[in-house]
Formats: structure tokens, sequence, C-alpha cells
């Protein structure tokens, strides 16, 4: 999202709820003694999570101090990845895909079925907070293409017109089922596997 | 075609559950303790053997990676599996890790013990939000079932696995820069040497390999590295699981013989090119970064390192994108240089400034409001970043473009001559 943070509202103080934190401390745990920096990115990400879906300054300094780092490594962590949002996001983060091999399967369409369904371009949100449009680059599911991942979930095989339908399904709260969305079984071909057939009765 | 009985993943697509009791009925977790009691230098002959060369895009021979790891000693030794799956055409690894996570435990049990590491994280790209959590959970029922942790899967051999997922930035994929991102800090590539097996993560001692070369590893060690070397060719043996994304039929990924005809992998598994055969322009064979190949080398070109390499590509993740003719090439190789540009890490001038450039001149090239004669800076300037850069993010931003200029310059040309004609009607 933008450069625009020092204009964001931030909350003054944050901390782990009382499960987040035995959750840090589980995580931690995992790296040697002397080495809990290397928990700095699931630690900003539970702290993400538990501010819904944006990290506030506050939270980038709880967990600098909570790793005994200097502020500003933290700072640099979470504006190197680009799942870490800076600022407030809709309740619904789409993030289209449109490298390549999406591009090449439509996602221009894609884009365009958000821009009219939901009235806002890129990096946008919604005004009653439900949405935010981004495009980011490849996320791993081109046989699939075109897709767009809402807040964890992928969502596969889009077209313009079952997108349309899942952004609708989104807007009125409800969980569509994940993954391809023509009732495909993963990578598997849609007419059915080429190989491996005796152990697949069907690709459904 | 492979037969169904050389294959590996056999549950690639997830008909099957990816659960430990599945997964033992499909033969994981099989004595494992028998693997690792033939010893150390067996299992990397074995594996040398065997012929398995590195899955994740550069094609390094495993046994010789896991045997450049030193003597026991004082300080630790870690296996790092690399499951920072984002090879733009690559999407693999995904399912190994959502559908048949076990496979990919048992591997790193065998791996651990063979390069002298009783510690192995998992490092996932952060968007695989749904496989991790089915990683998580497998390694927690492998811990409950005795086969990690301590004298894992009663092989006498202590072994410790956690998952680490990143947060979104494909230069993770890259092997030091990986390491520096789990050790918690940007992910910028170190300059090499030290090399990995020397000092590697926290400076210790590190092997870092790709999920499905993990993966496979037991299969080779239970049926004999003389198996998995028939398959193929020479010096390109094996299976290797295929991913056949764009203009085609059926796009899918498949598990298919190494040195398999490329027609044949796209007639065969991906239901043929959108219109037929004729209608093909390109394919980019094995991701993004490997330059595409025209309709006529895709006629008879064979997917394996060797043969990919002999016409100037690569197999690299084996992530096949096919292209039809209504495709504007121009843009397509473009759009990857858009790719380049927003994962350079910025560390290395030719890349940092060098990628904006190319973007910034390719949106021009797919107008065709440029001169001639920028067709030729543009290659040069591909060049000046290709070999000068820390890692090889560089190469890969200039390899889709010398691609595109060795075999498309006359489609360049010709947009360039057909925006000269537009703007002349208009003035």
């Amino acid at each position: 999202m933008g450069a625009k943070s020092d204009m964001i509202e931030q909350p003054k103080s944050f901390s782990f709820t009382t499960e987040n934190l035995a959750r840090a401390q589980r995580i931690i745990a995992k790296y040697p003694e002397g080495r809990q920096a290397s928990a700095v990115i699931p630690l900003l990400d539970i702290a993400q999570r538990q501010s819904g879906n944006w990290l506030p300054l506050a939270a980038m300094n709880y967990v600098a101090e909570m790793l005994e780092m200097p502020r500003i490594r933290v700072y640099e962590v979470a504006s190197f990845y680009t799942m870490f949002n800076k600022e407030e996001v809709g309740k619904n983060f789409v993030q289209i895909c449109t490298t390549t091999p999406c591009w090449l399967r439509g996602s221009d369409e894609i884009k365009k079925i958000c821009r009219n369904k939901l009235g806002i371009g890129v990096n946008e949100t919604t005004a009653d907070g439900k949405f935010t449009v981004v495009e980011v680059e490849c996320l791993g599911a081109c046989v699939n293409a075109p897709m767009v991942q809402v807040n964890d979930d992928y969502y596969e095989d889009l077209t313009p017109e079952n997108m349309s339908k899942l952004l609708d399904d989104l807007a009125l709260g409800k969980k569509p089922s994940v993954g391809s969305q023509v009732g495909r079984r993963g990578s598997c071909a849609q007419n059915g596997p080429t190989s491996l057939k005796d152990r697949v009765k069907s690709n459904a | 075609m492979l037969d169904d009985k050389d294959r590996i993943f056999t549950n690639l697509y997830g008909f099957e559950s990816w659960n430990l009791g599945a997964a033992k009925k499909r033969g994981i977790w099989d004595n494992t303790a028998a693997l690792i009691l033939k010893g150390q230098p067996a299992m990397i002959e074995e594996m040398k053997n065997s012929g398995l060369r590195g899955r994740g895009g550069a094609g390094f021979p495993t046994g010789m990676k896991w045997s450049f790891m030193p003597k026991p000693s004082d300080k630790q030794h870690y296996l790092i599996v690399n499951a920072d799956e984002s090879e733009p055409g690559t999407c693999k690894d995904r399912d190994i890790l959502r559908f048949d996570p076990h496979r990919l435990l048992e591997g790193i049990l065998c791996a651990c013990f063979a390069i002298n590491a009783h510690t192995c994280y998992i490092y996932i790209r952060g968007e695989f939000y749904n496989e991790a959590s089915n990683v998580q959970k497998a390694i927690d029922e492998a811990y409950a079932a005795g086969l990690l942790g301590k004298n894992a899967a009663g092989s006498g051999w202590d072994c410790d696995v956690y998952l680490h997922r990143g947060a979104g930035a494909y230069i993770c994929g890259e092997e030091t820069a990986l390491m520096e991102s789990l050790e918690g800090k940007k992910g910028q590539p170190r300059n090499k040497p030290p090399f990995p097996a020397g000092a590697g993560l926290y400076s210790c001692p590190t092997t870092i390999n790709n999920v499905e070369t993990i993966a496979v590893a037991p299969e080779i060690l239970r049926r004999g590295a003389a198996w998995f070397a028939a398959i193929g060719r020479p010096k390109n043996s094996g299976t290797k699981v295929f991913c056949i994304s764009g203009h085609v039929a059926q796009p899918c990924n498949v598990e298919e013989a190494m040195s398999i005809p490329l027609r044949e992998l796209i007639e065969k598994h991906a239901g043929g090119v959108r219109g037929g055969w004729d209608n093909l322009l390109a394919v980019i064979p094995g991701g993004s970064s490997t330059p595409l190949l025209p309709k006529d080398i895709c006629e008879t070109v064979l997917m394996d390192f060797d043969s990919l390499r002999d016409v100037k590509s690569g197999l690299g993740t084996a992530g096949v994108i096919v292209m039809d003719k209504s495709t504007d090439i121009i843009y397509a190789i473009a759009r990857l240089s858009h790719f380049y540009m927003h994962e350079s890490c910025g560390q290395c001038t030719p890349c940092r400034e060098g990628t904006g450039w190319l973007w910034r001149v390719m949106q021009r090239m797919v107008r065709g409001q440029a001169e001639v004669a920028e067709i030729d800076t543009l290659l040069e300037v591909t060049k000046e970043i290709e070999g000068h850069t820390i890692c090889a993010h560089g190469d890969a931003s200039a390899w889709p473009i010398q691609g595109l200029i060795r075999h498309f310059k006359p489609i360049m040309i010709e947009r360039i001559e057909q925006y000269r004609k537009q703007a002349k009607r208009a003035a």
C-alpha cells in the first residue's frame, strides 16, 4: 500500500493478547538461543492479524522490544515484505495476480470485474470498508490461472462470471468455497487426470 | 509416457488425504529406519548414482551438494527446505506441501541424517497459508507418532523440523536471501563464498534444497539409484513434476519422465495448445526466467536440463508457460520485466536500476514508441546487468528479454513501424 503512513491514524499502544503471547513464545522457541530475531516475520504476522490485517507502528515497536531488536530493523522487515500492510485495508483484502501466466488466462477481465462491481480501482478501499483491491505478483497457482487471494485464501480458475459471484458472496459475508471455482481438484486437468487413473475416479 | 508404477507423487492432485494414515498407505514412512541404517556414505553415494539434480531451478547434483557438508564439529548443521515457490509459471511444490507433506517430512529425516543435521527449517512462502497449515499438521502428526524428534522413526537419529512462513518476497527463494530472511532480516542475497555448506544459516554449515528434491529422496533410497537413473536421459535422470499453464486446453501439473518431448508433454497431458498445435506462438519452458522458445524449436526440444540449455534456454523449475498466436508476445515479456523490477531486493545497482529501466523501455516497445536501434541498446543493457550482481536475479531479469529479441525481433520492429505510421496519420 501507499507511502502515506505518516498521515495514518496510529493506535497509541499495542500488546499481544494472552493467547497470541503464548503463540509468540512457542514461535521464538523454534530458534536457537540468542537468535530470537528469526521470529520477527512470524511475530509481525501475528501482530497484523490481531490488528485487523494491518500493522500499526506500535505493533512493530512492541515486536522490536520483545525480540530485543533495534526498531529500525523491524521497520526494515515490515517494509521489505509485501504481506505487511502499513495502513488499514478492507475486510476482504483482494489481491489480483496479474503476472504473465494469469494475464494470459484473462486477469485483465478479473480486474475489470472488480472495478465495475466494487467501483474502486487498484490500491483503493470501498467506502463501506468491505473491500480493498490490490494487484500482486505471481502467487504460485499458475495452472489454476487466473486467480486472486482474498485474505488467507486462494480462489482459482476464475472467469468474469464466477469472479462476480465471488464478490457478491464476500459482500454478503458468506464464506465461498476456496480453491478452484470451476470445481476441479487441485492442479488436475479439468477433463480428468491423464495419469494415476486407477487411483482417481473422476475430477471432483 | 511414464508408467504409474514409476510415479512418486501418487497424491499429486489431492484425491486422497494428506494425513499420516493415508500417507502410510501410499508407502511413506515404511521402515524409514532401514534407509538410514545404510549409513551416510552409502546414502550419499546412492543419491549421486541416481543422477538427481536439484528441482528448484539450478539443477545442481543433489548427492554432490550433500557431500559438501563438513565433518561433524561443535557447530550445528542445518537442513533448509526451500518452499518459497514464487517463480512465475511454477506451482508444483504447492501440491507436495498441501497434498503429500509426509513425503517431504520423510525426505527431511533422510537428508538430515546424510548431512549430519539434527534441525531442519522449512521456509514456505507466506501466501501459502493453507498449505503451511497442512504441513504443520503433518509435522505434529509425525512427532506424535515418533517419526520426528528424538530417535526419529526408530532410526537412532534425532531430527527436529520447524516450519517458518515468509511474508511475500520472491527473492527469498534465492538461497542466501532465504537465510537472511530466516535470521530475521530483509531478504538480501549474500556474497558467495562462503557457500552455505561452509557458513550458511547462523554461520553454520547448511544444506538447502528444494521441496521436490527432498521429497523424492526416500523413494530413490528405497527403490535404488538405478531405478531413478533409468528414467530420462543420462545426466537428466528421474521423474519431474511439470506445470503446464497458459494457452493450453487443460492446464495441469503432471509428474512425467525427464526428457519427455515438450510437444508430447503439452499434447498428452494438457490437452494440446488452444486452437491446435499450429496455433502455437512460443513457450517459456522452465519458469519466467528461462528464455522463450518459438514454435519451431518447440517441435523437437526435450524437457531436460541439457536439451533446453542447447537451445539457449533452461529447464529451470519446469514451469511451462504456453502462448498461442493471440498473444502480444512483447507485453507477455514486458510483464515479466515488471515482475523482476518489483522483486529486485535493491542491493546491487545493475539490478535495482536496470530492472526498472528494462520495464520502462519494454513498455515503449509494447507500444512501438521507440527507435529500431533501441532494440540493440536494450539487448546491450541486459548484458550489462547479467553476471554483474550478487545473485541471479539480475540474470533472470535479462534472460526473458534476450529470448524475445533472439526470436521475435521482427515483431518488435514491426510494432515500431506500425506506431510510426499511426503517428504520421494522426499528424
